[in-house]
């Protein structure tokens, strides 16, 4: 789950971490009241949208850069004007953008120095990791690949948590002295905090500064959450902007499906996330392009099943469907009777090929075969695939 | 022989009286499975279908039965709280299928686990299954949740971090009469008790298992390292699959585990990893136990 940025403050403001001061509008009286409120000629106002290259973007209705400095509540008025309700494009929305509902206006700090740091599990130790680097500002990837001796790492022990003296030799590898060193260790030190108490996956401050005044600051802030703990993060569920969502996979998250639309022609409905990915990969193999990744997982219901075809045929790419189904603790009947209310409630058009294996599957088999639908049999997944890029293409020809 | 669980090894289910686990306890005596005890605190003297007794901690059910190996079908708030009571009560085998648990739960039952005798496996897992003799292979140790039929007593082991997609390389293995030694789910999560490497070496040194099947997927770098210890270790044939060359970048696909992060943990990494170790690759999921099979048949030939 991904946060805003005015969200990733408002967090930071809860654990400590030194932040410059700003707040959210959603008009542009409310921004003019923040750039009052702050009091300073150096402002900044930033679109708020679950994408990078906000600065670099443009508006649909011409008005370019989605970051601006201003000097004044007035000049901080118009550009408000110019963001609100309106559609922002970077390189990371793709083309058709994101509306933007919300601005951040804060006050804009100098840059003296830019820095790196981020904490995130290491899959390779099973711990968590503070990653450190004097490059800030860039790519860290670029970094990693070209100086990797400038990335610093410190593993935390999970039993007793990050140790202050484990914050200070960061602070001291990123060149940091004195007052700022300490100023750094203390943000790194509330960071994880923060890292941990909200059940984080990722927390990534790029840059994190020292301004001319000699203040260490977190100027930006990359947040993810770990989906399995949402459950006890009222507080990240609340944060949730389901506007910035596939509508698609907001749907399938009210089912308990798991859903993410891709760009082809070709839906599957699978169980098991493994084979959900193997069913992708089989369909392109045999030259089609798959539409979605849909896991209807181990325990769904009938009702699950049928919402599950509703959301991939939402889908107006979606030229052909192919249900494959192993029967682990999914029953093959249960799939059957699901794909028949599915396929009366939509009467569906498209080629349909079915292939179920494992528990139940003749119960399932017969299901289909009594219903005298147009539903196209497989046997085994290679047979499924071909079956529906054949149809598909048939069909669309 | 098989590895880590054989037909004779006594299992308790931790969980046993909701739905999910009591389903599958059920399928799992049904076939043959030594089901001993069952634990579900506040319902201990309670007796499950069959006559399995249920008690209030797995420490009682442990000393009263025998119980060395345990299943657990608890949810995730409570996931990692049963896993530690199976370690504390000193089972030499925790298999944990539940999917869902918070990853730094995980993060510090791995950490609190270090020097402790007990394995676990998964979580986010379908479990384990040596195959029995009898008819679909009845009689053997089923631990989760795959389907039994579709095994059968042979010398191929199988690791996978998937299920169904583990389900079907079993199954092409069977119908094509290759039965299999042992077959771990060693589940979808990027916290894990067991890693493929783990469950590889156990196949090296299990003199019923003769060749391998690693099922793998995107996320992390557990299939590289599996692969470079192949490499420098392992006689056997070993055949392989990655699931996820199709996903795109930076989204979780389904399973916690499986996500392309910062360009690590590629499909074609693995891939390419397992072929300069000298696995034979499967190019689509239909074909792994074929891949296997023409393996064997070239290395012999």
């Amino acid at each position: 789950m991904n946060i805003h940025e005015y969200q990733a403050r408002e967090l930071f403001e809860k654990f400590g971490v030194a932040a410059p001061r700003g707040k959210v509008a959603r008009t542009p009286d409310e921004a003019e009241a923040i750039a009052r409120e702050l009091g300073t000629d150096k402002i900044v106002i930033k679109a708020q949208i679950h994408a990078g290259g906000r600065g670099k973007g443009s508006f649909t209705n011409g008005f370019k850069g989605g970051v601006h400095l201003c000097a004044t509540p007035a000049g901080i008025r118009e550009i408000a004007g110019k963001m609100l309700g309106q559609t922002l494009v970077t390189h990371q929305t793709g083309p058709a953008g994101r509306v933007v509902n919300q601005v951040f206006v804060a006050e804009a700090k100098g840059i003296k120095k830019e820095l790196y740091v981020a904490i995130l599990l290491d899959r390779a130790t099973s711990r968590p990791v503070v990653i450190a680097s004097t490059e800030g500002g860039m790519d860290i990837e670029a970094v990693a690949e070209h100086t990797p001796e400038k990335i610093f790492r410190e593993s935390v022990n999970p039993l007793l948590g990050l140790q202050a003296y484990q914050t200070r030799k960061l602070a001291a590898a990123l060149g940091l002295t004195g007052k700022q060193a300490a100023a750094g260790a203390k943000l790194i030190g509330s960071l994880y905090k923060l890292f941990m108490a909200s059940d984080c996956s990722l927390v990534e401050v790029n840059p994190l500064v020292v301004t001319p005044e000699g203040d260490v600051m977190a100027l930006d802030a990359k947040f993810n959450f770990d989906d399995n703990a949402l459950y006890r993060q009222p507080e990240v569920v609340a944060m949730r902007d389901t506007a910035e969502e596939d509508p698609r996979e907001v749907e399938a998250s009210k089912f308990g499906l798991n859903y993410i639309g891709l760009d082809g022609n070709i839906a599957c409905l699978v169980n098991g996330a493994g084979l959900a990915m193997a069913t992708m990969d089989i369909i392109q193999f045999y030259g089609g392009m798959p539409a979605n990744f849909l896991d209807v997982g181990g325990g769904a219901t009938k009702e699950q099943v049928a919402a599950a075809f509703k959301i991939i045929l939402a889908d107006p790419k979606v030229e052909g469907i192919l249900v494959n189904i192993f029967g682990g603790i999914m029953r093959c009947d249960i799939i059957a009777e699901g794909i028949l209310a599915a396929v009366k409630e939509t009467h569906l058009q498209i080629p349909l090929v079915v292939r179920l294996e494992g528990s139940n599957v003749e119960i399932g088999k017969q299901i289909i075969r009594d219903s005298g639908l147009a539903v196209i049999s497989a046997d085994s997944l290679a047979e499924g695939a071909e079956k529906v890029v054949a149809a598909t293409k048939s069909k669309a020809a | 022989m098989a590895i880590l669980v054989t037909p004779e090894t006594r299992v308790l289910v931790q969980g046993i009286t909701g739905s999910f686990g009591a389903r599958h306890t059920q399928l799992s005596l049904d076939y043959g499975t030594q089901i001993v005890a069952g634990v579900t605190p506040g319902k201990g003297g309670q007796v499950f279908e069959g006559g399995v007794p249920i008690f209030d901690t797995v420490e009682q059910a442990a000393r009263e039965t025998g119980a060395t190996a345990s299943a657990i079908f608890v949810p995730p708030p409570f996931a990692a709280d049963a896993i530690l009571e199976g370690i504390d009560a000193g089972l030499e085998l925790v298999v944990c299928i539940t999917e869902g648990i918070p990853v730094n739960d995980m993060v510090k039952v791995k950490a609190a686990m270090q020097g402790c005798k007990t394995r676990l496996i998964g979580p986010n897992c379908p479990g384990l299954v040596t195959p029995g003799t009898g008819k679909d292979s009845y009689g053997g140790c089923r631990i989760g949740i795959a389907p039994g039929y579709i095994h059968r007593k042979g010398n191929v082991g199988v690791v996978s971090r998937s299920g169904t997609l583990t389900y079907e390389a079993v199954w092409q293995l069977t119908t094509r009469g290759y039965g299999q030694s042992t077959c771990v789910g060693i589940g979808g999560d990027p916290v894990n008790g067991t890693s493929h490497l783990d469950v590889i070496k156990m196949f090296n040194d299990d003199p019923e298992t003769e060749a391998i099947i690693m099922i793998g997927e995107i996320g992390g770098t557990a299939e590289e390292e599996a692969a470079a210890w192949i490499k420098a270790n392992c006689k056997k044939p070993v055949a392989g699959f990655i699931a996820g060359a199709t996903a795109p970048p930076g989204r979780r696909m389904g399973h916690a585990g499986a996500i392309v992060s910062g360009g690590k943990g590629t499909a074609a990494a693995k891939i390419a990893a397992f072929q300069e170790a000298g696995i034979a690759v499967a190019s689509t999921p239909s074909v792994m136990a074929d891949t296997l099979i023409a393996h064997i048949k070239a290395l012999k030939g």
